[in-house]
Protein backbone atom coordinates (compact mmCIF):
# COMPACT_ATOMS: atom_id res chain seq x y z
CA UNK A 1 0.00 0.00 0.00
CA UNK A 2 1.10 3.69 -0.62
CA UNK A 3 1.21 5.64 2.26
CA UNK A 4 -0.38 9.15 1.75
CA UNK A 5 2.49 11.47 1.26
CA UNK A 6 1.93 14.39 3.99
CA UNK A 7 3.77 17.02 3.76
CA UNK A 8 7.05 17.24 6.27
CA UNK A 9 5.82 20.70 7.51
CA UNK A 10 2.51 22.43 7.07
CA UNK A 11 1.33 25.98 8.19
CA UNK A 12 -2.97 26.61 8.37
CA UNK A 13 -3.95 30.22 8.71
CA UNK A 14 -0.88 30.76 10.84
CA UNK A 15 -1.07 34.86 12.19
CA UNK A 16 0.85 36.22 14.94
CA UNK A 17 -0.34 40.19 16.26
CA UNK A 18 2.19 42.18 18.23
CA UNK A 19 -0.46 43.99 20.80
CA UNK A 20 -2.39 46.01 17.74
CA UNK A 21 0.35 45.91 15.71
CA UNK A 22 0.39 43.14 12.99
CA UNK A 23 3.56 40.01 12.95
CA UNK A 24 2.04 37.91 10.12
CA UNK A 25 -1.84 37.35 8.70
CA UNK A 26 -3.37 34.23 7.64
CA UNK A 27 0.23 32.07 5.99
CA UNK A 28 -0.64 28.91 4.51
CA UNK A 29 1.99 26.50 2.92
CA UNK A 30 3.71 23.06 3.10
CA UNK A 31 6.82 22.17 2.17
CA UNK A 32 7.73 18.73 1.55
CA UNK A 33 11.75 16.88 1.91
CA UNK A 34 14.07 18.05 -0.71
CA UNK A 35 12.30 21.73 -1.29
CA UNK A 36 13.72 24.77 -0.61
CA UNK A 37 11.33 27.67 0.20
CA UNK A 38 12.62 31.24 0.28
CA UNK A 39 10.75 34.11 2.14
CA UNK A 40 11.19 37.55 0.68
CA UNK A 41 10.25 40.89 1.59
CA UNK A 42 11.40 43.84 3.36
CA UNK A 43 12.08 44.29 6.88
CA UNK A 44 9.07 44.68 8.90
CA UNK A 45 7.16 42.43 6.00
CA UNK A 46 6.33 39.16 8.58
CA UNK A 47 9.13 37.21 7.23
CA UNK A 48 10.63 37.09 10.56
CA UNK A 49 7.75 36.71 12.36
CA UNK A 50 6.80 33.87 10.17
CA UNK A 51 9.96 32.08 10.69
CA UNK A 52 9.80 32.11 14.52
CA UNK A 53 6.39 30.59 14.04
CA UNK A 54 7.41 28.02 11.60
CA UNK A 55 10.15 27.46 14.41
CA UNK A 56 8.19 27.18 17.02
CA UNK A 57 10.14 30.01 18.61
CA UNK A 58 7.24 31.64 18.85
CA UNK A 59 3.64 30.52 19.53
CA UNK A 60 0.62 31.86 17.16
CA UNK A 61 -1.96 33.83 17.88
CA UNK A 62 -4.34 32.12 15.47
CA UNK A 63 -3.40 29.04 13.27
CA UNK A 64 -1.11 25.91 13.47
CA UNK A 65 1.74 24.95 12.53
CA UNK A 66 2.23 20.48 11.86
CA UNK A 67 4.94 18.86 11.53
CA UNK A 68 5.61 15.08 10.71
CA UNK A 69 7.65 13.71 12.93
CA UNK A 70 10.38 10.79 12.43
CA UNK A 71 8.26 8.06 13.59
CA UNK A 72 6.09 9.46 10.59
CA UNK A 73 3.32 10.86 12.30
CA UNK A 74 2.40 14.33 11.93
CA UNK A 75 1.89 16.74 15.05
CA UNK A 76 0.82 19.88 15.92
CA UNK A 77 3.69 21.80 17.05
CA UNK A 78 1.62 23.81 20.41
CA UNK A 79 0.61 20.64 21.80
CA UNK A 80 4.43 19.02 21.83
CA UNK A 81 5.70 19.20 24.89
CA UNK A 82 9.28 21.01 25.96
CA UNK A 83 10.85 17.47 26.25
CA UNK A 84 9.64 17.19 22.23
CA UNK A 85 10.36 20.24 21.12
CA UNK A 86 14.07 20.62 22.38
CA UNK A 87 14.49 16.93 20.78
CA UNK A 88 13.20 18.52 17.73
CA UNK A 89 15.56 21.65 17.95
CA UNK A 90 18.16 19.33 18.49
CA UNK A 91 18.40 16.44 16.22
CA UNK A 92 16.00 17.10 13.43
CA UNK A 93 15.76 20.92 12.94
CA UNK A 94 19.27 23.18 11.94
CA UNK A 95 19.29 26.62 12.55
CA UNK A 96 21.45 29.08 10.81
CA UNK A 97 21.44 32.53 11.76
CA UNK A 98 22.61 35.99 10.14
CA UNK A 99 24.77 36.41 13.11
CA UNK A 100 26.94 33.42 13.60
CA UNK A 101 27.74 34.27 16.95
CA UNK A 102 23.52 33.07 17.25
CA UNK A 103 24.57 30.08 16.25
CA UNK A 104 27.94 29.25 18.32
CA UNK A 105 29.54 29.34 21.40
CA UNK A 106 32.19 31.84 20.62
CA UNK A 107 33.80 30.64 24.09
CA UNK A 108 33.95 26.87 22.69
CA UNK A 109 36.46 25.58 19.70
CA UNK A 110 35.33 25.43 16.46
CA UNK A 111 35.62 21.39 16.90
CA UNK A 112 34.23 21.49 20.35
CA UNK A 113 30.97 23.79 19.09
CA UNK A 114 30.41 20.78 16.26
CA UNK A 115 31.06 18.09 18.91
CA UNK A 116 28.10 19.78 21.32
CA UNK A 117 25.73 19.11 18.95
CA UNK A 118 26.56 15.74 18.41
CA UNK A 119 26.95 15.27 22.14
CA UNK A 120 23.23 16.57 22.66
CA UNK A 121 21.70 13.47 20.55
CA UNK A 122 24.10 10.50 22.29
CA UNK A 123 27.40 11.01 20.51
CA UNK A 124 29.89 9.79 23.46
CA UNK A 125 33.08 8.52 22.57
CA UNK A 126 35.70 11.33 21.87
CA UNK A 127 37.52 10.30 18.99
CA UNK A 128 34.84 9.70 17.23
CA UNK A 129 32.82 12.81 17.49
CA UNK A 130 36.54 14.71 16.86
CA UNK A 131 36.63 12.96 13.63
CA UNK A 132 33.18 13.25 12.76
CA UNK A 133 33.86 17.11 13.52
CA UNK A 134 37.00 17.41 12.00
CA UNK A 135 34.96 15.66 8.62
CA UNK A 136 32.44 18.39 8.92
CA UNK A 137 35.05 21.42 9.08
CA UNK A 138 36.01 19.60 5.96
CA UNK A 139 33.16 19.81 4.29
CA UNK A 140 32.80 23.84 5.29
CA UNK A 141 35.73 24.24 3.89
CA UNK A 142 37.88 25.25 7.10
CA UNK A 143 40.97 23.62 7.28
CA UNK A 144 40.97 20.75 10.03
CA UNK A 145 44.20 21.89 11.34
CA UNK A 146 41.95 25.13 13.30
CA UNK A 147 39.47 22.54 14.59
CA UNK A 148 40.53 23.39 18.33
CA UNK A 149 40.66 27.35 17.30
CA UNK A 150 37.54 29.69 18.67
CA UNK A 151 35.35 31.35 16.69
CA UNK A 152 36.74 34.44 18.11
CA UNK A 153 39.52 33.77 16.04
CA UNK A 154 37.60 33.27 12.64
CA UNK A 155 36.62 35.75 9.93
CA UNK A 156 32.68 36.37 9.25
CA UNK A 157 32.78 33.92 6.14
CA UNK A 158 34.33 31.55 8.32
CA UNK A 159 31.90 31.38 11.38
CA UNK A 160 29.20 31.52 9.12
CA UNK A 161 30.56 28.17 7.50
CA UNK A 162 31.28 27.09 11.02
CA UNK A 163 27.51 27.61 11.88
CA UNK A 164 26.35 25.83 9.27
CA UNK A 165 28.85 22.48 9.94
CA UNK A 166 27.47 22.59 13.35
CA UNK A 167 24.01 22.66 12.32
CA UNK A 168 23.99 20.12 9.58
CA UNK A 169 25.98 17.51 11.27
CA UNK A 170 23.77 15.75 13.24
CA UNK A 171 21.89 15.33 9.65
CA UNK A 172 18.55 17.80 10.30
CA UNK A 173 15.38 17.00 7.78
CA UNK A 174 14.53 20.32 8.08
CA UNK A 175 17.09 23.70 8.35
CA UNK A 176 15.67 27.32 8.76
CA UNK A 177 17.93 29.83 7.55
CA UNK A 178 17.49 33.99 8.48
CA UNK A 179 19.20 35.72 6.27
CA UNK A 180 22.22 33.19 6.08
CA UNK A 181 24.47 35.31 3.50
CA UNK A 182 23.34 39.13 5.26
CA UNK A 183 26.47 41.36 6.67
CA UNK A 184 29.19 39.18 4.65
CA UNK A 185 31.82 40.27 1.59
CA UNK A 186 30.13 39.77 -1.87
CA UNK A 187 32.91 37.48 -2.74
CA UNK A 188 32.40 35.56 0.23
CA UNK A 189 28.85 35.31 -0.11
CA UNK A 190 28.98 33.90 -3.43
CA UNK A 191 31.07 31.53 -1.67
CA UNK A 192 28.94 30.06 1.18
CA UNK A 193 25.70 30.43 -1.18
CA UNK A 194 27.79 27.97 -3.73
CA UNK A 195 28.42 25.73 -0.50
CA UNK A 196 24.89 25.39 0.81
CA UNK A 197 23.60 24.86 -2.60
CA UNK A 198 25.58 21.89 -2.94
CA UNK A 199 24.67 20.25 0.40
CA UNK A 200 20.98 20.95 0.62
CA UNK A 201 20.71 19.35 -2.86
CA UNK A 202 23.58 16.40 -1.85
CA UNK A 203 21.58 16.02 1.78
CA UNK A 204 18.47 16.21 0.17
CA UNK A 205 17.13 18.99 3.06
CA UNK A 206 14.13 20.69 2.91
CA UNK A 207 14.62 24.21 4.02
CA UNK A 208 12.83 27.77 4.60
CA UNK A 209 15.41 30.60 3.63
CA UNK A 210 14.04 34.20 4.83
CA UNK A 211 16.50 36.82 2.72
CA UNK A 212 15.56 40.33 1.20
CA UNK A 213 17.65 39.13 -1.40
CA UNK A 214 16.35 37.95 -4.86
CA UNK A 215 19.48 36.46 -6.18
CA UNK A 216 19.77 34.22 -3.14
CA UNK A 217 16.37 33.31 -3.23
CA UNK A 218 17.07 32.54 -7.43
CA UNK A 219 20.21 30.56 -6.51
CA UNK A 220 19.22 28.47 -3.27
CA UNK A 221 15.62 27.59 -3.73
CA UNK A 222 12.76 26.26 -5.76
CA UNK A 223 9.26 27.96 -4.96
CA UNK A 224 9.41 31.21 -2.96
CA UNK A 225 6.91 33.12 -1.43
CA UNK A 226 6.81 37.27 -1.13
CA UNK A 227 5.32 39.25 2.02
CA UNK A 228 4.13 42.63 2.52
CA UNK A 229 2.48 44.02 5.23
CA UNK A 230 2.63 40.41 7.61
CA UNK A 231 0.82 38.80 4.30
CA UNK A 232 1.89 36.58 1.60
CA UNK A 233 1.15 38.76 -1.77
CA UNK A 234 1.84 36.16 -4.45
CA UNK A 235 3.77 32.44 -3.87
CA UNK A 236 4.76 30.17 -6.86
CA UNK A 237 7.79 28.54 -8.55
CA UNK A 238 10.92 30.63 -7.85
CA UNK A 239 11.38 31.28 -11.66
CA UNK A 240 8.13 32.06 -11.84
CA UNK A 241 7.88 34.74 -9.64
CA UNK A 242 11.25 36.16 -10.80
CA UNK A 243 10.65 35.82 -14.38
CA UNK A 244 6.98 36.58 -14.90
CA UNK A 245 6.30 38.51 -11.39
CA UNK A 246 2.09 39.17 -11.01
CA UNK A 247 1.45 41.50 -8.05
CA UNK A 248 2.72 45.29 -8.17
CA UNK A 249 4.83 44.83 -5.25
CA UNK A 250 6.66 41.82 -6.86
CA UNK A 251 7.01 43.57 -10.06
CA UNK A 252 8.52 46.50 -8.11
CA UNK A 253 11.03 43.94 -6.06
CA UNK A 254 12.36 42.05 -9.36
CA UNK A 255 12.74 45.88 -11.40
CA UNK A 256 15.37 46.75 -8.28
CA UNK A 257 17.77 44.25 -8.56
CA UNK A 258 20.70 45.47 -9.65
CA UNK A 259 22.17 43.81 -12.76
CA UNK A 260 26.19 43.43 -12.30
CA UNK B 1 -9.29 15.10 -31.00
CA UNK B 2 -6.67 14.17 -28.51
CA UNK B 3 -3.98 12.21 -29.51
CA UNK B 4 -1.24 10.27 -27.21
CA UNK B 5 1.37 10.95 -29.69
CA UNK B 6 1.39 14.09 -29.08
CA UNK B 7 4.26 15.09 -26.54
CA UNK B 8 2.79 18.94 -25.92
CA UNK B 9 -0.79 20.18 -26.87
CA UNK B 10 -1.22 23.60 -26.33
CA UNK B 11 -5.32 24.81 -26.48
CA UNK B 12 -6.25 28.33 -26.67
CA UNK B 13 -3.33 29.42 -24.75
CA UNK B 14 -3.45 33.10 -23.85
CA UNK B 15 -0.86 35.35 -21.75
CA UNK B 16 -1.12 39.25 -21.55
CA UNK B 17 1.29 41.13 -18.98
CA UNK B 18 0.21 43.98 -16.80
CA UNK B 19 2.94 46.35 -16.04
CA UNK B 20 2.06 48.19 -12.83
CA UNK B 21 5.19 50.41 -12.83
CA UNK B 22 3.50 51.89 -16.32
CA UNK B 23 0.13 52.48 -14.97
CA UNK B 24 -0.88 48.87 -15.44
CA UNK B 25 -0.42 49.02 -19.16
CA UNK B 26 -1.21 45.68 -20.45
CA UNK B 27 0.87 43.93 -22.99
CA UNK B 28 -0.71 40.40 -25.12
CA UNK B 29 1.94 38.27 -25.94
CA UNK B 30 0.32 35.49 -27.01
CA UNK B 31 -3.38 34.90 -27.95
CA UNK B 32 -5.39 31.77 -28.59
CA UNK B 33 -1.84 29.50 -29.23
CA UNK B 34 -3.36 26.09 -30.01
CA UNK B 35 -0.73 23.57 -31.56
CA UNK B 36 0.79 20.16 -30.64
CA UNK B 37 4.41 19.19 -31.07
CA UNK B 38 4.66 14.75 -31.44
CA UNK B 39 7.56 13.03 -30.63
CA UNK B 40 10.57 11.98 -32.01
CA UNK B 41 9.90 14.92 -33.99
CA UNK B 42 11.32 18.93 -34.09
CA UNK B 43 8.50 20.90 -34.12
CA UNK B 44 9.74 25.20 -34.77
CA UNK B 45 7.67 27.86 -33.53
CA UNK B 46 8.54 30.75 -36.68
CA UNK B 47 7.79 34.59 -36.40
CA UNK B 48 8.80 37.67 -36.41
CA UNK B 49 10.43 38.94 -32.95
CA UNK B 50 8.37 40.00 -30.74
CA UNK B 51 5.58 37.68 -32.00
CA UNK B 52 5.75 35.45 -28.56
CA UNK B 53 7.62 32.49 -29.92
CA UNK B 54 9.70 32.80 -26.02
CA UNK B 55 7.09 33.20 -24.22
CA UNK B 56 5.02 30.26 -25.62
CA UNK B 57 8.39 28.01 -24.70
CA UNK B 58 8.67 29.84 -21.29
CA UNK B 59 4.77 29.15 -20.58
CA UNK B 60 5.38 25.51 -21.49
CA UNK B 61 8.13 25.23 -18.91
CA UNK B 62 6.44 26.64 -16.57
CA UNK B 63 8.51 29.97 -15.94
CA UNK B 64 5.89 32.13 -17.28
CA UNK B 65 2.44 31.91 -16.15
CA UNK B 66 -0.44 30.72 -18.45
CA UNK B 67 -3.59 33.19 -18.05
CA UNK B 68 -5.93 31.03 -20.36
CA UNK B 69 -6.30 27.55 -22.22
CA UNK B 70 -5.15 24.18 -21.17
CA UNK B 71 -0.62 23.10 -21.73
CA UNK B 72 -0.61 19.45 -21.54
CA UNK B 73 3.00 17.89 -21.34
CA UNK B 74 2.44 14.09 -21.67
CA UNK B 75 5.44 11.35 -20.89
CA UNK B 76 5.45 8.61 -19.14
CA UNK B 77 2.43 7.45 -19.67
CA UNK B 78 1.20 10.73 -17.90
CA UNK B 79 -0.25 13.94 -19.12
CA UNK B 80 -0.26 17.20 -16.75
CA UNK B 81 -1.85 20.47 -17.30
CA UNK B 82 0.84 22.75 -16.89
CA UNK B 83 -1.32 25.94 -16.68
CA UNK B 84 -2.98 24.01 -13.68
CA UNK B 85 -0.06 22.39 -11.93
CA UNK B 86 1.26 22.95 -8.80
CA UNK B 87 4.71 24.13 -8.04
CA UNK B 88 5.59 20.33 -6.73
CA UNK B 89 4.39 18.79 -9.79
CA UNK B 90 6.09 20.87 -12.48
CA UNK B 91 9.28 20.82 -10.60
CA UNK B 92 8.84 16.62 -10.91
CA UNK B 93 8.43 16.78 -14.54
CA UNK B 94 11.49 19.40 -14.91
CA UNK B 95 13.14 16.28 -13.09
CA UNK B 96 12.13 13.97 -14.93
CA UNK B 97 10.82 14.87 -18.59
CA UNK B 98 10.73 18.91 -19.26
CA UNK B 99 14.62 20.26 -20.48
CA UNK B 100 14.96 23.97 -21.19
CA UNK B 101 17.60 25.63 -23.08
CA UNK B 102 18.08 29.18 -23.32
CA UNK B 103 20.15 31.33 -24.45
CA UNK B 104 22.27 32.08 -21.82
CA UNK B 105 24.04 30.24 -18.77
CA UNK B 106 23.05 31.19 -15.37
CA UNK B 107 26.41 31.17 -13.97
CA UNK B 108 26.82 29.60 -10.64
CA UNK B 109 30.54 31.03 -9.03
CA UNK B 110 33.50 28.44 -8.61
CA UNK B 111 31.24 25.36 -10.07
CA UNK B 112 33.11 23.96 -13.49
CA UNK B 113 32.07 23.39 -16.43
CA UNK B 114 32.10 19.67 -16.15
CA UNK B 115 30.19 19.66 -12.94
CA UNK B 116 27.34 22.06 -14.28
CA UNK B 117 26.77 19.31 -17.07
CA UNK B 118 27.51 15.81 -14.66
CA UNK B 119 24.58 17.50 -12.39
CA UNK B 120 22.14 17.80 -15.24
CA UNK B 121 22.88 14.52 -16.07
CA UNK B 122 22.55 13.09 -12.80
CA UNK B 123 19.40 14.93 -12.07
CA UNK B 124 17.99 13.51 -14.87
CA UNK B 125 19.01 9.95 -14.08
CA UNK B 126 22.23 8.86 -14.93
CA UNK B 127 24.02 7.51 -12.12
CA UNK B 128 27.48 9.32 -11.35
CA UNK B 129 30.54 7.58 -13.86
CA UNK B 130 27.64 7.43 -16.73
CA UNK B 131 26.68 11.09 -16.29
CA UNK B 132 30.44 12.31 -15.53
CA UNK B 133 31.26 10.34 -19.03
CA UNK B 134 28.37 12.34 -21.01
CA UNK B 135 29.64 15.34 -19.58
CA UNK B 136 33.26 14.79 -20.89
CA UNK B 137 31.31 13.58 -24.12
CA UNK B 138 29.22 16.50 -24.82
CA UNK B 139 31.60 19.32 -23.75
CA UNK B 140 34.51 17.79 -26.31
CA UNK B 141 31.90 17.63 -28.74
CA UNK B 142 31.24 21.04 -28.21
CA UNK B 143 34.24 22.26 -28.74
CA UNK B 144 34.55 23.23 -25.22
CA UNK B 145 38.59 22.75 -25.09
CA UNK B 146 39.73 20.73 -21.63
CA UNK B 147 42.09 23.23 -20.42
CA UNK B 148 38.83 25.47 -19.42
CA UNK B 149 36.94 22.47 -17.97
CA UNK B 150 38.86 23.56 -14.18
CA UNK B 151 37.41 27.08 -14.76
CA UNK B 152 34.35 28.05 -13.90
CA UNK B 153 32.18 29.36 -17.02
CA UNK B 154 31.77 32.81 -15.63
CA UNK B 155 34.60 34.21 -17.23
CA UNK B 156 34.21 32.66 -20.35
CA UNK B 157 32.82 33.83 -23.90
CA UNK B 158 29.46 34.35 -24.63
CA UNK B 159 29.66 31.51 -27.19
CA UNK B 160 31.42 29.12 -25.11
CA UNK B 161 28.69 29.77 -22.25
CA UNK B 162 26.63 28.98 -24.64
CA UNK B 163 27.54 25.78 -25.89
CA UNK B 164 28.20 24.41 -21.96
CA UNK B 165 24.60 25.87 -21.45
CA UNK B 166 23.41 23.39 -24.41
CA UNK B 167 25.39 20.38 -23.31
CA UNK B 168 23.60 20.60 -20.09
CA UNK B 169 20.38 21.11 -21.68
CA UNK B 170 21.81 17.85 -23.52
CA UNK B 171 22.87 16.35 -20.28
CA UNK B 172 19.88 14.11 -19.71
CA UNK B 173 17.02 11.94 -21.81
CA UNK B 174 14.85 14.73 -21.51
CA UNK B 175 11.06 13.29 -23.23
CA UNK B 176 10.57 16.93 -24.09
CA UNK B 177 13.23 19.57 -24.76
CA UNK B 178 12.78 22.84 -25.22
CA UNK B 179 15.44 25.08 -27.09
CA UNK B 180 14.90 28.92 -27.22
CA UNK B 181 17.84 29.98 -29.37
CA UNK B 182 20.35 28.23 -28.17
CA UNK B 183 22.37 28.72 -31.56
CA UNK B 184 22.44 32.68 -31.27
CA UNK B 185 25.87 33.02 -31.01
CA UNK B 186 27.32 29.86 -32.06
CA UNK B 187 29.24 29.67 -35.28
CA UNK B 188 28.88 27.22 -38.09
CA UNK B 189 30.49 24.36 -36.61
CA UNK B 190 29.17 24.46 -33.59
CA UNK B 191 25.59 24.95 -34.92
CA UNK B 192 26.15 21.65 -36.86
CA UNK B 193 27.13 20.03 -33.59
CA UNK B 194 23.68 21.28 -32.25
CA UNK B 195 21.73 19.84 -34.95
CA UNK B 196 23.35 16.63 -34.84
CA UNK B 197 22.49 16.52 -30.96
CA UNK B 198 18.81 17.12 -31.75
CA UNK B 199 18.73 14.30 -34.56
CA UNK B 200 20.37 11.94 -31.94
CA UNK B 201 17.66 13.26 -29.16
CA UNK B 202 14.78 12.99 -31.39
CA UNK B 203 15.90 9.57 -32.83
CA UNK B 204 15.72 8.94 -28.90
CA UNK B 205 11.75 9.56 -29.01
CA UNK B 206 12.33 13.05 -27.93
CA UNK B 207 9.83 15.72 -28.74
CA UNK B 208 11.59 18.87 -29.81
CA UNK B 209 10.15 22.01 -29.54
CA UNK B 210 12.29 25.26 -30.83
CA UNK B 211 13.08 28.92 -31.52
CA UNK B 212 16.16 29.06 -34.23
CA UNK B 213 17.10 32.09 -35.28
CA UNK B 214 19.27 31.01 -37.98
CA UNK B 215 18.08 29.97 -41.01
CA UNK B 216 20.40 26.99 -41.74
CA UNK B 217 19.56 25.50 -38.01
CA UNK B 218 16.18 25.61 -39.14
CA UNK B 219 16.23 24.28 -41.95
CA UNK B 220 18.02 21.17 -41.26
CA UNK B 221 16.16 20.38 -38.23
CA UNK B 222 12.57 20.99 -38.28
CA UNK B 223 10.60 18.20 -39.32
CA UNK B 224 7.24 20.78 -38.62
CA UNK B 225 6.77 24.38 -38.65
CA UNK B 226 4.07 26.38 -36.56
CA UNK B 227 3.54 29.84 -37.40
CA UNK B 228 3.20 32.25 -34.45
CA UNK B 229 1.99 35.25 -36.28
CA UNK B 230 -1.52 33.33 -36.29
CA UNK B 231 -1.43 33.70 -32.10
CA UNK B 232 -0.56 37.47 -31.68
CA UNK B 233 -3.09 39.47 -30.24
CA UNK B 234 -4.70 41.55 -33.65
CA UNK B 235 -4.80 44.24 -31.57
CA UNK B 236 -1.13 44.56 -30.15
CA UNK B 237 1.40 46.81 -31.98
Amino acid sequence: MTPIHQPLLSARTLTHLYGHRVGCIDVDLDLYEGEVLAVVGESGSGKSTQLSLLSAQMEPTSGAVAYRMTDGVTRDLVALSQAERRFLMRTDWGFVHQDARDGLHMGVSAGGNVGERLMAVGWRHYGDIRAKASDWLGRVEIDESRIDDFPTQFSGGMRQRLQIAKTLVTQPRLVFMDEPTGGLDVSVQARLLDLLRGLVTDLGLAAVVVTHDLAVARLLSSRMMVMRGGRVIEHGLTDQLLDDPREPYTQLLVSSILQA
Amino acid sequence: MSDTFQAIELRAVSKTFVLHAQGGVRLPVVKNATFAAPRAACTVLAGASGSGKSSILKMIYGSYRCDDGQILVTAGGERVDIALASPARILKLRASTLGYVSQFLRVIPRIGAPDIVTAAAREGGLNGMDARERASLLLTRLNIPERLWSVPPATFSGGEQQRVNIARGFAAPHAVLLLDEPTASLDAENRAVVVQLISEAKAGGAAILGVFHDDDVRHQAADHIVNVAAFSDPGAP
